[in-house]
């Protein structure tokens, strides 16, 4: 007997169930809340809706939403990836040396020479994100120690690999060719805004249609029917984090041409930033339920309401404390909603 | 153990008993009680009443609306449309702790108890005796100690509820319910996970609390108890009342027309398996585990040679904790085991997953479909793909089409009861949520199906598809191990009974030499004269 008792007789009833209003409103929340803010600082601020500043808002949340995608695949399965903004500087640091090929060059300010260099450097950064993600993945699905540990521990370590192999000091100037990625436009729109599009149609479409997608919900949702049911969960748990330190790698490359520079301390605090749109998204901490879509729209929450707070020139110290009350509301309205649905 | 209940009380505020209903207010009354979820109407116009001293029985199918009229009794959901009255006074159940507050205690299946705590500390969590935020350690442990003399129940106060037995669980729910001054308890499927001896103690104390006055709503999909414990019988169907029964009225054949709205043939099937094939399919020889989770040195499973062959139903019997399930799960992988071998179709196979089980054609229903077997928030038709996912992908994707399809088809032939393909199992009742995790298996058509308990805490009626349903993929040629604490099924179903004892088979029986006191002389170990050995 669960707690919506069915019936034959209620199928006759209604061959048509009644719309789930409250848990559809749940659902919507995020994205009612992100069009209210859309609408109020355009009355606001007419320019808050130019084309201009739409897309310099996507292209300030491109770099953590792609990492959130990964994250939310991560989240999905009931794990969680703390070490995604270190991992970012490592690999970001990383891939620039590459780049640059030599170390001799690194000192001097001259830039790599593009091309097949750039290539280089990015495959190392998204190489670097793997392999680290494959270490945490190991560890969190053979040892059983809690990812939030494991994760807890990258954090540190790979912060910890940054300061150790760039000596403190950042890898600053690059060729074009390696700035495009970070910062030039297909006709119109930012390339890091087209990456990220593409990861979250991606995501979306391999969540929602693929074998592996469906893997992911019941391990997420329940990991022993999910074993008894012939799943490698091992497997599936090792490539969530595999994934995750991939988007952390790409977004590390991505950053460094952003700002043409590998800094020591890029990255801090991006994955507070990054868990924050996944949750905002409606994806559950205790895994099975979510979607990408719904990161997306929290990773724009997030990026609307700084950017428009920025243009009322509202003091930005007061972005953090803004975000983490929504962060909070946004789970409180969807409990609400699950427990009206009972 | 009742004689002890008549010592002195400190905690009693009881008035004393009568029997018979007629005249007398009701300490609780529901009436016209209506609730809606999304796309069920879950009660329609439920209605019923307890008196003082009085044990009502409430029965009914799974998804009958028991367990959501227990919800509204206990505040967790609100009605639609009714009232609730209260020894003649009109309530509202706004939240649980408003219910506790009236009096009402609600003791679940799944027992509402801090295991990292000592009994004491669970029976007055919350209201403990304290002083200037100190507990009074005491007068928590006197307290405590005196309740437990109440119940007639030999436990330590400071005893840890983890190292519990589930019946001596039970007895701390009771306890914190009478801590609490309590005017009714409710109990849902209170015998479930109890032995006999357990089973029997519960219902003396039952009929203490009745002697003092108390209500009872004794929720229960076994008749006997219902019928050996309770004063009347209100029995509830498809959300409404069906009808009511004082026990002396009452019969098994009564409640189960009632329940079901038909006569039921008999429940288990009765013909002899036409199609056994002498070749078996699966074989198991001197299978061996050493070592549990609890005692690195305690021998799981000893020895452990069985043969299934296809179109046979063999029945595991023995008593928990024999090493039936541990068994199982060693032959599906989902286990290991150190010693022995699996043959199917005789070659040996190696077996370390459940992944290796299944491409084998091995399927386990197990024990506990919520936590073992379904993925709760997915749908029916996710749910019934999962284990065949990779016979559904093209390009690794899922071809949707089909696999609704085929979802829709074992709905069919299975008859379960959803609004929809997409509705989560979270929301089915039981025996329907059973019958999709048998579905599961179908969609790979197994040559082994082994079921670990498949009609545990599902109703009557959903208990005889189930069992029909076995019947015809034996008849298919599917060699099924069914394992079952009920003796009436094993003894119904089987075509030979395997019985084991602490971890090793002692002993096998055809099923025109099973009875009831041979499987029991096997399973305890205890020999009379005539038992085979």
């Amino acid at each position: 007997m669960g707690t919506g008792t069915i019936t034959g007789d209620n199928i006759l009833d209604r061959p048509g169930s009644r719309v789930d209003v409250v848990g559809l409103l749940g659902r919507l929340a995020p994205t009612i809340f992100l069009a209210v803010l859309v609408v109020v600082f355009w009355q606001l601020e007419p320019a808050f809706l130019s084309e201009r500043n739409l897309l310099n808002v996507m292209r300030q949340i491109s770099i953590t939403g792609i990492i959130a995608v990964g994250m939310t695949f991560v989240i999905l399965t009931g794990g969680i990836d703390l070490s995604v903004g270190s991992l970012l500087a490592f690999a970001g640091i990383v891939g620039a040396a590459v780049a640059k090929d030599a170390r001799g060059l690194l000192a001097g300010g001259v830039t790599d020479p593009g091309g097949t260099a750039v290539l280089e450097g990015a495959l190392a950064a998204m190489g670097i994100g793997l392999g680290a993600g494959l270490i945490h993945g190991f560890l969190v699905a053979k040892t059983r120690v809690p990812a939030f540990v494991v994760t807890l521990g990258g954090l540190s370590v790979w912060r910890g690999a940054t300061q150790v192999f760039s000596q403190g000091q950042p890898i600053s100037s690059f060729s074009n060719d390696f700035k495009y990625w970070g910062q030039g436009y297909v006709g119109r729109v930012p390339v890091p805004v087209i990456i990220f599009l593409a990861f979250v149609v991606l995501g979306a479409i391999v969540l929602r249609f693929t074998r592996y997608g469906r893997w992911i919900y019941a391990v997420g949702g329940n990991p022993e029917a999910a074993r008894l049911s012939g799943l490698n969960t091992t497997g599936l748990i090792m490539s969530v984090y595999i994934l995750s330190g991939f988007c952390a790698g790409l977004a590390g490359f991505l950053l460094t041409s952003r700002l043409n520079s590998a800094e020591v301390v890029a990255g801090q605090g991006y994955e507070l930033t990054v868990i924050a749109a996944v949750v905002i998204g409606g994806t559950s901490l205790f895994g099975g339920e979510g979607r990408v879509l719904g990161t997306l729209v929290g990773a724009m929450l997030i990026g609307v309401l700084s950017n428009g707070l920025t243009l009322r020139n509202v003091n930005p110290y007061w972005q953090p404390i803004i975000i983490g009350i929504i962060v909070v509301l946004s789970v409180f309205v969807d409990q609400v909603a699950k427990r009206r649905r009972g | 153990m009742a004689e002890t209940m008549t010592g002195a009380d400190p905690a009693a505020s009881w008035g004393p008993a009568r029997n018979g209903t007629e005249d007398r207010v009701p300490l609780l009354r529901m009436e016209g009680i209506d609730k809606h979820f999304p796309g069920v109407h879950a009660l329609k116009s439920v209605s019923l009443e307890v008196y003082p001293g009085e044990c009502l029985g409430l029965v009914g199918e799974n998804g009958a609306g028991k367990s959501t009229l227990m919800k509204i009794l206990s505040g967790v959901y609100a009605p639609d449309a009714g009232v609730l009255t209260m020894a003649g006074a009109p309530i509202r159940l706004a939240d649980p702790r408003q219910a506790q507050k009236l009096g009402i205690a609600i003791i679940y299946q799944e027992f509402n108890l801090c295991p990292n705590l000592s009994v004491e500390s669970n029976v007055f969590i919350g209201r403990e005796p304290s002083g200037a935020g100190f507990i009074h350690a005491k007068m928590l442990h006197r307290q405590t100690q005196a309740l437990l003399n109440q119940l007639g129940v030999r436990l330590n106060p400071r005893a840890i509820v983890h190292d519990l037995s589930v019946a001596e669980q039970q007895m701390v729910e009771i306890a914190k319910a009478l801590s609490l001054n309590a005017r009714l308890v409710i109990m849902d499927e209170p015998t479930s996970a109890l032995t006999e001896t357990e089973v029997d103690a519960l219902l003396r104390i039952i009929r203490a609390l009745k002697e003092r006055g108390l209500a009872v709503i004794y929720i229960s999909h076994r008749l006997d108890e219902v019928l050996a414990i309770c004063d009347r019988i209100t029995v509830l169907r498809d959300g409404q009342n069906a009808g009511e029964l004082t026990v002396a009225e009452a019969t098994p054949e009564k409640i189960v027309r009632l329940m079901v709205g038909r006569n039921l043939d008999d429940l288990y099937r009765k013909e002899e398996a036409e199609t056994i094939r002498p070749e078996p399919v699966l074989e198991v020889r001197h299978l061996g585990r050493t070592g549990s989770a609890r005692d690195a040195s305690e021998i799981v499973l000893e020895d452990v040679s069985l043969e299934l062959r296809p179109g046979e139903i063999v029945g595991l019997a023995g008593l928990v904790g024999s090493g039936r399930t541990e068994l199982a799960r060693a032959i599906f992988g989902a286990d290991r085991f150190d010693r022995g071998e699996v043959r199917i179709e005789g070659r040996p196979v190696t077996i370390r997953s459940p992944r290796d089980a299944i491409r084998q054609g091995i399927g386990l229903v197990p024990e506990d479909r919520k936590a073992q077997a379904l993925v709760l928030k997915l749908a029916v038709r996710e749910n019934m793909s999962l284990s065949a996912l990779g016979r559904l992908t093209r390009l690794g994707f899922v071809r949707l089409g089909l696999e609704r399809r085929l979802a829709r088809e074992f709905v069919d032939v299975l008859q379960i009861r959803t609004p929809s393909l997409e509705q989560q199992v979270v929301n089915l009742s039981g025996g329907n949520q059973q019958k999709v995790v048998i579905a599961k298996w179908l969609v790979l058509q197994p040559r082994v199906l082994i079921m670990d308990e498949p009609t545990r805490g599902i109703d009557i009626g959903a208990k005889a598809e189930v069992h029909g349903l076995m019947t015809k993929l034996a008849k298919q040629g599917v060699a099924i191990l069914m394992i079952s604490s009920e003796l009436p099924e094993v003894l119904g179903m089987s075509d030979r009974v395997l019985v084991m004892r602490e971890g090793r088979i002692a002993g096998e029986l055809p099923r025109g030499e099973a009875t009831q006191e041979r499987i029991m002389a096997l399973a305890t170990g205890v020999t009379s004269g005539e038992t085979a050995a």
